[in-house]
């Protein structure tokens, strides 16, 4: 069976303004719209497509997170994966405790390929995908913009600071996704009515023999630094005197 | 007393500015011990640029083509096993540092701290989350050691005015057979660099092709500035994705930066909160990019560009 695994983060939805609560112990996420992240979904659809293409058998989705992230993993499998496993766990887990979880489940699983985002836009930690691959001592391809199997190896275009480079891969290896790798599908009303009936198994962290630990202490949240108040210029002479006063041009 | 790894980057023949900044951000914890270390080959020029770092103790060089180009499955070993004799490893949050460091920190069974923004204490830091909507301090309290990346915006560079000593290391790449870089990205040439220039000018979606984006070019070039981009204006192919400034592309810290055509979403305000001076330009005088702007202009880009573009001209031959 050749099969993908791809990571699910529940989030805070990226249109959520978010705030900081007043007593500075988190932003507010009561009431609040919460999504698959955006980098996930992306790991997802590229998943999909690979099956599509008959590069792959089955994808399994898998989530680390309190027993309602069972939502997120039910939209996963309505967007076309094939089952889903949930790590249930109320506790925060950090990104080295999330890699160790994973990896076993890659050892349970033994995926050819598994495919995470890049990064989760609550935490902005980009870190997870880094940990597993070390962890399995296997390669690791970050930034994704562009994937293609050329054998036993993939082929991956990364978004990098100076560019595009491109990596060889010898499979298994962990991918970690970037944005303009591809736009995720949409899923539709039957699709969802069908989910239902896919198999989504819950697991224990103890059980996996993985005790997820508060390592990095969160002592304090704070909304960030306001600009002070700007000028409106009203024409382009104005804004040239502007720019000149301030020693800019 | 800290000791510090930091691990350089450079291209093979120049060290990336972030290297800098972030010599700032160990000498920010005080009673510290700077070793920077370069991976690479042929690694005397770009040493030599390390060296002049004021603020570091010494440079070791890791020469060894199996270090060039960088791997991450390949750094992240030998950096392991250097580790144990610092209390902190940093590196650039660039992508280069960003892909490297979580491996080295898992490797060492310890976690790693993202885009430290500033320094508290040896163990707490300050570093942003929701894309710049929250800042977080954090205190490593459960690990042997200290593993982050550093927002570099948030810091200055260190003077080319010291002279630490270079050693040459002696050790040899781990063979690693599984990943292969099949080609490098080429950093563009002739024009300033985004991540370290003094302006930039930047274009949203507002642009509306990959022709008609010239505009932002043509500007950039009478101001001298590099060029940057929204994700709206990468995704549509206006720019390459590169350019593209925000919590998933640059962190920039310019003297002036000047946004034509954007909104201003938080993905993208949060790549450009320490610019010293916004210009934003947008036809929507409500438009959430003049609450971020120190000076706004409301009106049509493809009107007041070419107008700005003649009156810095005549300005300049004046
Ligand atoms: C996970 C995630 C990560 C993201 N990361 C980033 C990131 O790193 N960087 C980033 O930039 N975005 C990022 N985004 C996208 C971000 O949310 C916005 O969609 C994007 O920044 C909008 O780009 P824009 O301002 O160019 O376009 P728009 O929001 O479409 O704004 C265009 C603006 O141009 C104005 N306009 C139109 N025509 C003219 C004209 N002729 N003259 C003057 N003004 C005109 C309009 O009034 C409008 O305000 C991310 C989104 C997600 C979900």
């Amino acid at each position: 069976m050749k099969r993908i695994l791809v990571g699910i983060k529940r989030v805070v939805d990226y249109n959520v303004r978010i705030r900081v609560k007043p007593d500075n112990t988190g932003v507010v996420t009561d009431g609040v719209k919460l999504s698959i992240n955006p980098f996930d979904e992306i790991a997802l659809e590229e998943a999909l497509r690979l099956k599509e293409r008959g590069a792959a058998d089955e994808v399994v989705v898998v989530s680390i997170g309190p027993a309602d992230v069972q939502a997120q993993l039910r939209t996963a499998l309505a967007m076309g994966a094939d089952r889903a496993l949930l790590v249930a766990t109320d506790a925060p887990v950090e990104p080295l405790d999330a890699a160790k979880l994973l990896l076993k489940l890659v050892e349970r699983e033994q995926p050819f390929l598994v495919l995470l985002g890049k990064q989760a836009i609550d935490d902005d930690n980009n870190q997870t995908g880094q940990m597993l691959a070390a962890l399995w001592d296997r390669p690791q391809a970050t930034f994704a913009s562009k994937v293609e199997i050329a054998g036993d190896a993939l082929r991956v275009t990364r978004e990098v600071d100076a560019g595009l480079e491109t990596v060889e891969v010898d499979l298994p290896a962990v991918v970690t996704t970037d944005l303009r790798l591809n736009e995720p599908r949409y899923v539709k009303l039957p699709e969802i009515i069908k989910a239902k009936k896919k198999p989504l198994e819950t697991l224990d962290p103890a059980a996996l023999g993985v005790a997820p630990r508060e390592r990095v202490k969160a002592l304090r949240y704070e909304a960030p630094a306001v600009r002070s108040r700007g000028v409106r210029v009203k024409d382009v002479a104005e804004l040239v005197a502007q720019l000149e006063s301030r020693g800019l041009i | 007393m800290n000791k510090v790894l930091l691990i350089a980057e450079h291209d093979g023949r120049h060290l990336n500015p972030a290297t800098a900044k972030t010599v700032s951000c160990a000498a920010a914890l005080g009673d510290v011990e700077i070793t920077i270390a370069v991976f690479g080959r042929d690694l005397a020029a770009v040493g030599a640029e390390a060296a002049a770092l004021a603020g570091a103790t010494r440079v070791q060089l890791f020469d060894d083509a199996g270090f060039a180009p960088p791997l991450a499955a390949v750094l992240a070993p030998a950096i392991a096993a250097q580790a144990p004799q610092y209390t902190h490893v940093f590196a650039p949050s660039t992508t280069f540092g960003k892909d490297l460091l979580p491996r080295v920190a898992a490797l060492l069974d310890v976690p790693a701290v993202s885009d430290i923004m500033a320094v508290e204490s040896p163990r707490r830091f300050r570093r942003p989350i929701y894309a710049g909507n929250a800042i977080l301090t954090v205190e490593v309290a459960d690990a042997p050691m200290v593993v982050g990346t550093v927002r570099t915006a948030s810091f200055d560079a260190a003077p080319a005015t010291g002279s630490a000593a270079v050693e040459a290391m002696g050790v040899s790449a781990p063979a690693v057979a599984h990943s292969r870089v099949v080609s490098q990205a080429e950093a563009q040439q002739g024009r300033p660099d985004l991540q370290t220039a003094r302006r930039v000018v930047s274009g949203g979606r507002a642009l509306g092709s990959a022709e008609k984006f010239q505009l932002v070019q043509q500007l950039a070039d009478v101001l001298g500035a590099a060029v940057g981009a929204s994700r709206a204006a990468v995704d549509a192919g206006f720019a390459s994705s590169d350019l593209q400034v925000g919590q998933t592309g640059k962190i920039i810290a310019p003297e002036l930066y000047i946004a034509l055509g954007f909104s201003g979403a938080s993905q993208h305000l949060t790549g450009i909160k320490d610019a010293r001076t916004i210009v934003a330009i947008n036809k929507d005088g409500e438009a959430p990019i003049f609450e971020s702007a120190d000076i706004g202009l409301v009106g049509d880009i493809f009107e007041l560009v070419p107008q700005l573009q003649a009156a810095l001209q005549s300005r300049a031959s004046r």
